[in-house]
């Protein structure tokens, strides 16, 4: 066994077992400990548990890469999938904790006195729930496959046997102490190769002030000039100002991805699990603090990689690489089949190039730049076992977030709220166990067996969200008027023109070949492409819903009075129901 | 009843301000305005760019803790923290 090897799965099943420990040791006895930790999780403790379940596969593997190759457009995901924060820490969150339940649907079923609401507020649960563990099981199935070479599919058997014993047994409550370990392990396997990285580049230990800094190589030329240079010596777009099909577009999608971010299940519900109202303001914050460390690490990671990149390909101008002396990582990753190479012209060298009748890169995936990363700057084994260990850790804890959510929803939402009222404490946890334990299955299938329309789906999780629950939780807090009826139009109308918009562009159900409008760019209702439509979605969903208000009556007097008790921190919230 | 409802009155302002400035720092410096503040340097970084990737996050995190400290003396001043 080489020593790349031996580090790697040290570092691997050496994290797996604390997270064993912890979770032996955080066993849930109780409904309230299994949906929220009963509800005694401090601040710092809640920050670091958000950071590991919102930092997926996709922020850890794909968002740099994502940005080494979209350059200022990368942008988008860096400002949207943090400033979705203040708007959950002012808008929903403190709110939220003073209702006191254990689920989202949960709300939107009292303040909308409406089971109907219920159903509707569940069944985007799930859907956006389920897409977005598809992309976790796959991160874990990829990083398995990768670095211990074992098979995709028993890379995904270990990866849901270890997600189903801690999930199951310990609940949130050996979910949220876990996320804190896992946590930890994947900040230190972001930050170590990107300070290393930073440190060779530039000099400066900090990737932060990294980039805004001048070569280590005597030029005194600043980092990001130089990147902008190489990249439209050979034709790309420049690094810093490529605007991702322009402006509105842009606009539209951070705004999508903030609202949609407030409105996605799995974070609402762990503000849940926070003793006071005073206590889910505060671990917004602290979570934003553990988010930040890697979302302002991530850009200096994709464009050092993207220059190192670069620089291995054309070490100076006109030198290309011999192919005949690649280096390992390069026939490594030409192995998994992410990275292709066609040599066009016949020189033995390679040339990567903008323009697609000479590029010879014909394939360079943008997944492969955060785990290839140490690799190309000659990192030591031991940071490499470190990134796959870190992977392993954001896909995981993911996972574990969203089917506690999926969970929760079906056998607190669905099971004992709507079909069988009357089931005891012990029957709902032992319920809520079997439960997750098929939708550990069931991600774990649609794992091994990726529907084509995966990528696709994201764009629906973040519309869906953006357009059905934030809407409606944001109006139950702050338009104590607004009644069940209205509020669920709005919901359905918010989804039905998401849904319309994406699947006129990208197929119907995502069956290729249905879109009747096609994928591209001049169809794009005012150039907004279908991953940014939640943001109108959600404005169709508030405007519907206030015109319906018109139409129906305000929300009776209890209810008024209800969301009046939500409004400050003191006193307890009585909950009445017609029914 | 009546402190309520300007506690809630004071919080809505300050809430408005807050996203005020959650706005400008993220859609107007680091999209609207990035061409003209790409002009001015900050280090190797050009000010837009640096706003849209670096400064937009920092505010952000700024913004929640002081809101939540604004929020916490709002609570005292009006007798409605939790006990």
């Amino acid at each position: 066994m080489d020593e790349l090897k031996l580090y790697t799965y040290i570092a691997v099943f050496g994290s797996f077992a604390v997270y064993f420990a912890i979770a032996w040791w955080a066993r849930a006895g109780t409904t309230s400990e299994f949906y929220v930790a009963g509800g005694g999780i401090t601040p710092l403790q809640n920050g670091m548990a958000i950071g590991a379940d919102w930092m997926s596969a996709a922020s850890f593997i794909s968002m740099a890469g994502m940005i080494a190759f979209l350059g200022y457009g990368g942008s988008v995901f860096l400002m949207g999938w943090t400033g979705g924060y203040v708007l959950l820490a002012m808008l929903l969150a403190p709110y939220m904790r003073k209702h006191g339940k254990f689920t989202v649907p949960e709300f939107i079923f009292d303040r909308y006195y409406s089971k109907t609401a219920r159903v509707v507020a569940v069944v985007c649960l799930i859907i956006a729930s389920l897409t977005y563990i598809i992309g976790q099981m796959k991160g874990v199935g990829v990083a398995f496959s990768r670095f211990l070479e074992v098979e995709y599919d028993n890379g995904l058997y270990i990866g849901m046997f270890v997600v189903w014993v801690y999930a199951v047994l310990g609940g949130m409550k050996g979910i949220t102490y876990t996320q804190i370990a896992q946590y930890c392990v994947l900040i230190f396997a972001y930050t170590i190769p990107a300070v290393f990285i930073s440190l060779q580049l530039t000099g400066n230990p900090i990737p932060q002030l990294g980039l805004g800094s001048t070569l280590a190589d005597g030029s005194g030329v600043y980092l990001l000039d130089k990147l902008d240079m190489v990249v439209t010596d050979l034709g790309f777009k420049e690094y810093t100002t490529d605007n991702m099909g322009g402006s509105v577009n842009m606009f539209a999608y951070t705004l999508s991805l903030m609202i949609g971010t407030a409105g996605l299940p799995h974070v609402i519900m762990r503000f849940f699990t926070v003793p006071s109202v005073k206590a889910a303001r505060q671990s917004a914050g602290y979570a934003l603090v553990f988010i930040a460390l890697l979302y302002t690490v991530a850009p200096a990671v994709g464009a050092m990689a993207r220059l190192n990149l670069m620089n291995t390909i054309e070490p100076s101008a006109g030198q290309n690489m011999v192919y005949a002396e690649r280096p390992q990582w390069f026939k490594d990753w030409e192995k998994t089949g992410l990275l292709k190479y066609e040599d066009k012209n016949g020189d033995g060298k390679v040339q990567y190039t903008a323009d697609k009748a000479t590029n010879e890169m014909v394939k360079v995936d943008r997944d492969i730049m955060v785990l290839a990363n140490p690799a190309i700057a000659n990192l030591p084994n031991w940071v490499i076992a470190l990134v796959a260990a870190g992977g392993l850790a954001a896909a995981l804890s993911t996972a574990a977030g969203l089917l506690l959510a999926i969970s929760s929803s079906i056998s607190h939402d669905l099971m004992k709220g709507i079909l069988t009222p009357d089931m005891s404490e012990k029957n709902e946890l032992l319920s809520s166990r079997i439960v997750m334990t098929i939708s550990i299955i069931i991600a774990g299938y649609l794992g091994l067996n990726p529907p084509g329309f995966a990528a696709g789906t994201v764009a629906l999780a973040f519309g869906l969200a953006a357009s059905s629950i934030f809407p409606a939780l944001m109006m139950g807090i702050f338009a104590k008027k607004m009644s069940g009826t209205a509020a669920v139009w709005g919901m359905c109308s918010g989804i039905g023109v998401t849904m319309l918009y994406v699947f006129q562009h990208k197929g119907f159900m995502f069956i290729p070949g249905t879109s009747f409008l096609g994928d591209m760019g001049p169809n794009w209702f005012f150039g907004i492409s279908p991953n940014a439509f939640g943001v109108v979605g959600a404005c169709v969903n508030f405007g519907v819903a206030f015109i319906m208000l018109k139409v129906t009556g305000p929300a009776p007097a209890h209810i008024q009075e209800m969301v009046e008790n939500f409004r400050t921190p003191h006193g307890g919230v009585t909950v009445a129901h017609d029914h | 009843m009546e402190g309520e409802q300007t506690y809630w009155s004071e919080n809505l302002r300050l809430i408005f301000i807050c996203l005020a400035i959650w706005f400008v720092v993220s859609f107007g410096l680091g999209l609207l305005l990035v061409e003209p503040l790409n002009e001015i340097r900050l280090g190797g970084y050009k000010l837009g760019f640096w706003f849209a990737q670096q400064g937009s996050i920092y505010t952000f995190v700024g913004l929640i803790f002081w809101y939540s400290s604004k929020m916490n003396k709002l609570d005292k001043k009006y007798h409605v923290e939790e006990s």
